[in-house]
């Protein structure tokens, strides 16, 4: 004979004002087994968390329910409450009547019904629990950094700073991402790589940070605490260890091609350096333009290295490393506009560009030594038009969100080439200017007061004309289509995840949104974790947003980290799915529909009558599943069960339901 | 054909004007509080929210030509509620006299009574409604409009058949005078 005990939360006015919840508390007490019923203005308070306690003792109470809100708000707070009583937490069942049943409607009546049928389903499915019990796993205090830009650095000194080892993996061949190819940061005008080269020479030399560059992860188990991670280091061709980074090889290498970094506007050499401050500062060769590779003649740079560091024989390699978190900060890339919008030209000409292009030459290390002058003919231009939202907040061609920081830069811009060119003239077509941020409002009131004229419209149409790229749109405060006949045209493009984050996120078995940025655990209260224990996110991989926002939240990356990593050991959720043997047919339906890649088919010995016999069975990984359920309700033959929501608990509450 | 914003031949214009009137054209982010508080806006053909943007991209030509620039009764509901306190009444005001000073005039009747205002200053150092609504309605052919109103006007000394004057009317008029060689436009 179970004791069962009811409480029915007012939950202020929130329940009460719709559910007649003493009635719910008077039916209650007539369920069998139920030997307490009562309601309770705030349950999940000190003082409602004490009348539970005392009932407890009182009734002599073996198991709880408790209609109230969701368990999502508050089943952990009741858990931890039953701790310190004679019940198990795993004992207590929550009926959900405040988000699933008092805030959806508005028939007290009606409502009252629901609350009853909600309250018996769970009185029902608290007579079948059991008694469960936490376990530990261990916690390896090693975290892996995916990505080596700013929300990566920030993040890897910070878990390094407080004392844990930390590898960042890039698969460039230095950190930095994209804030070391920006001039400068809005609203500051601070100068861009001033402010983050010396954070990369603080990973560079920190003792506690691995560097892996020209490296990526290719393959990820494990589980939160113990990650097994494969990363597969590139050949560079030059030995790392050696190399000074004297910089002799790239002054003789023949081979010149376009620099990525530089966005094409001049060449860098085969063997090379991505930038003058590049982390490592040691050169790699590029295996798809250097000759000696390509064709097997030249190698100038083996002559001339004083040290011997280059290896033509170089190969990959792949190292195997086991981590306790990781931080996912693959960042973003800009939407291909060129493929996108033939009305700007799609790429034909050669002064329409983005604003990572401007970046570059309007910084004072670029291929123009900061002098804005056109790409096409190197000619200063006069008058100069920005494109907000190209690709952004356009559901059609390119995506429907908004990359937030264009705004801002393109202000920035503007700024800038009125500064540079006394007597030019800055048009920028925007559908609405969002500056929020300190500071940034001010920024754009003062960019406007150097003169840049904003226009209210989206540019319809880029065609060249005696010379000069006309932009069609309209000044949609006039009502009134108008042209600017401009020298250079700079589009503000939108921000996309980074390319290869979709194959990265399948092996990490966490959630993309439809536009492929990664899922954060919850919007609000839990922004930089995912779904999966012990990976979480930092800066734009999770969606587009500024350099002070990507900082802040690497910040708050580190801290769950290390907050992590403070336990030696971890408690597990008891509620996970457990196999029976006897029953599983080794169909492996299972394994395909866990979504945490929890579930693996293994070889037993069984008994086939008197006969031993191998047979192959599902067997579940206690750390990575979740609980989530999909393998119970995918088992055709009902040998996968998940503790606490067993298929008999659920029959109750569906017999309790319509019975 | 749409315009091209490359041309700002009035920018010259709009600046002085703009600088005149106290006023930073940039601060004006066209969110039209303005035009949603005027009364007169009923009446205009350029909201004074679209006479700050033709301001803002250097086009006086549009505003120039405008009847909104003699509409503008000059209330300041629209400086009242700016959130950067822009002075579009003195815009209104400025452009107005630079329409007129280019013989331009966007509604004649309020030019005629601005004209017929002054010159009965001028005469009396005071205005004289019964001859000043009398002339105008001669000037501008109306003649009976609001003629239904004078029995009453007459009858309760809202109006009278002989002038008020000032005690000093001279003084008056050296003030016009002064005023006038200072720049000010003649009625």
């Amino acid at each position: 004979m179970s004791r069962i005990g009811v409480v029915v939360c007012h939950c202020g006015t929130n329940i009460a004002g719709v559910v007649d919840v003493e009635r719910v508390a008077a039916e209650a007490a007539k369920l069998p087994n139920v030997v307490f019923a009562v309601t309770n203005k705030y349950t999940c308070s000190e003082p409602g968390q004490a009348t539970m306690k005392a009932a407890i003792e009182e009734h002599q109470l073996d198991r709880l329910v408790i209609c109230s809100c969701s368990p999502r708000m508050h089943e952990a707070t009741f858990r931890r409450m039953l701790k310190d009583t004679r019940i198990n937490p795993y004992m207590l069942e929550i009926a959900n009547l405040r988000e699933q049943c008092a805030w959806v409607h508005t028939d007290k009546e009606k409502a009252t019904e629901k609350a009853i049928d909600l309250m018996r389903m769970a009185v029902a499915k608290v007579e079948q629990n059991k008694p469960l019990f936490t376990s530990t796993i261990p916690i390896h205090k090693k975290c892996l950094i995916i990505g080596g830009g700013i929300a990566g650095i920030q993040a890897a000194l910070d878990v390094a700073d407080a004392g844990y080892q930390v590898t960042i993996v890039e698969r460039e061949p230095s950190i930095g991402g994209h804030m070391v190819m920006l001039d400068k940061t809005f609203p500051t005008l601070d100068c861009s790589a001033c402010i983050s080269t010396p954070k990369m020479v603080d990973v560079g030399q920190h003792p506690n940070i691995t560097l892996m560059t020209s490296s990526e992860v290719v393959n990820v188990g494990g589980y939160v605490g113990s990650f097994e991670v494969t990363i597969k280091q590139k050949a560079r061709y030059v030995d790392h260890t050696k190399c000074t980074g004297c910089g002799l090889c790239e002054t003789k290498c023949p081979t010149k091609v376009p620099s990525e970094f530089n966005q094409g506007y001049n060449k860098r050499t085969a063997i090379y350096k991505p930038f003058a401050q590049a982390v490592p500062a040691k050169p790699v060769i590029d295996p798809d333009s250097c000759k000696m590779l390509k064709e097997g003649k030249c190698g100038v740079c083996a002559k001339v290295c004083p040290l011997g560091c280059i290896d033509f024989k170089d190969t990959a390699k792949e190292y195997t490393e086991t981590y306790g978190a990781i931080i996912v900060a693959t960042g973003y890339d800009l939407i291909p506009w060129q493929d996108l919008y033939g009305e700007y030209g799609g790429g034909r000409y050669a002064d329409v560009i983005t604003g990572l292009q401007f970046e570059r030459l309007v910084n004072a290390s670029g291929p123009t030594e900061g002098h804005i002058l056109r790409p096409s003919d190197g000619t200063e231009p006069k008058d100069v038009v920005i494109i907000k939202c190209v690709g952004s907040r356009d559901p059609h061609k390119g995506k429907s969100y908004c990359s937030r920081a264009c705004c801002m830069y393109s202000a920035k811009h503007a700024h800038q080439i009125l500064e540079k060119l006394p007597g030019a003239n800055v048009y920028i077509f925007y559908m609405d200017v969002r500056t929020p941020g300190k500071g940034y409002e001010e920024f754009y009131d003062r960019t406007r007061a150097d003169g840049a004229v904003y226009i209210r419209g989206r540019v319809s149409k880029i065609y060249k004309e005696n010379g000069k790229l006309v932009c069609k749109g309209e000044d949609t405060l006039l009502g009134k289509p108008v042209s600017v006949q401009a020298d250079m045209v700079v589009l503000a493009t939108a921000m996309v995840p980074a390319v290869g984050v979709e194959k990265l996120t399948t092996m990490l078995g966490i959630a993309t949104d439809p536009d492929k940025w990664v899922q954060e655990a919850h919007p609000k209260l839990r922004p930089v974790e995912t779904q999966t224990g012990g990976i979480f996110l930092a800066g734009t991989c999770q969606g587009p947003k500024d350099i002070p926002d990507t900082v802040a939240q690497a910040s708050a990356a580190a801290v769950k980290v290390c907050g992590l990593f403070s336990k030696d050991e971890m408690e597990t959720s008891p509620m996970i799915s457990g196999v029976d043997q006897q029953k599983c047919c080794g169909c492996g339906f299972c394994v395909n529909c866990c979504p945490y890649k929890a579930i693996s088919l293994v070889e037993i010995d069984a008994r086939e009558g008197a006969r031993r016999v191998k047979k192959t069975v599902a067997s579940v990984n206690s750390g990575l599943c979740q609980g989530c359920g999909c393998c119970t309700a995918a088992c055709r033959t009902g040998a996968i069960d998940l503790s606490g929501y067993t298929n008999a608990q659920i029959l109750k509450e569906v017999d309790a339901l319509c019975l | 054909m749409e315009e091209c914003l490359n041309a700002r031949s009035g920018a010259e214009l709009a600046n002085s004007i703009a600088a005149r009137a106290g006023v930073k054209l940039h601060e004006c982010y066209q969110c039209g509080k303005c035009t949603a508080g005027c009364p007169m806006a009923h009446a205009m053909d350029l909201m004074p929210r679209q006479l700050v943007r033709y301001m803002q991209l250097g086009r006086m030509e549009e505003i120039l030509g405008s009847k909104s620039v003699w509409l503008c009764a000059s209330c300041h509901t629209c400086v009242e509620r700016c959130p950067h306190s822009i002075d579009i009444p003195s815009l209104m005001e400025l452009s107005r006299q630079a329409a007129k000073a280019r013989g331009r005039v966007g509604v004649k009747t309020v030019d005629m009574f601005s004209g017929i205002f002054m010159q009965n200053v001028k005469m009396f150092g005071k205005s004289h409604e019964a001859l000043m609504e009398g002339v105008y309605n001669v000037t501008t052919g109306r003649f009976m409009q609001d003629m239904e109103n004078v029995p009453h006007m007459l009858k309760n000394k809202m109006v009278g058949i002989e002038p008020h004057t000032t005690n000093n009317p001279e003084e008056i008029k050296a003030l016009i005078e002064r005023a006038l060689e200072m720049g000010g436009e003649d009625a």
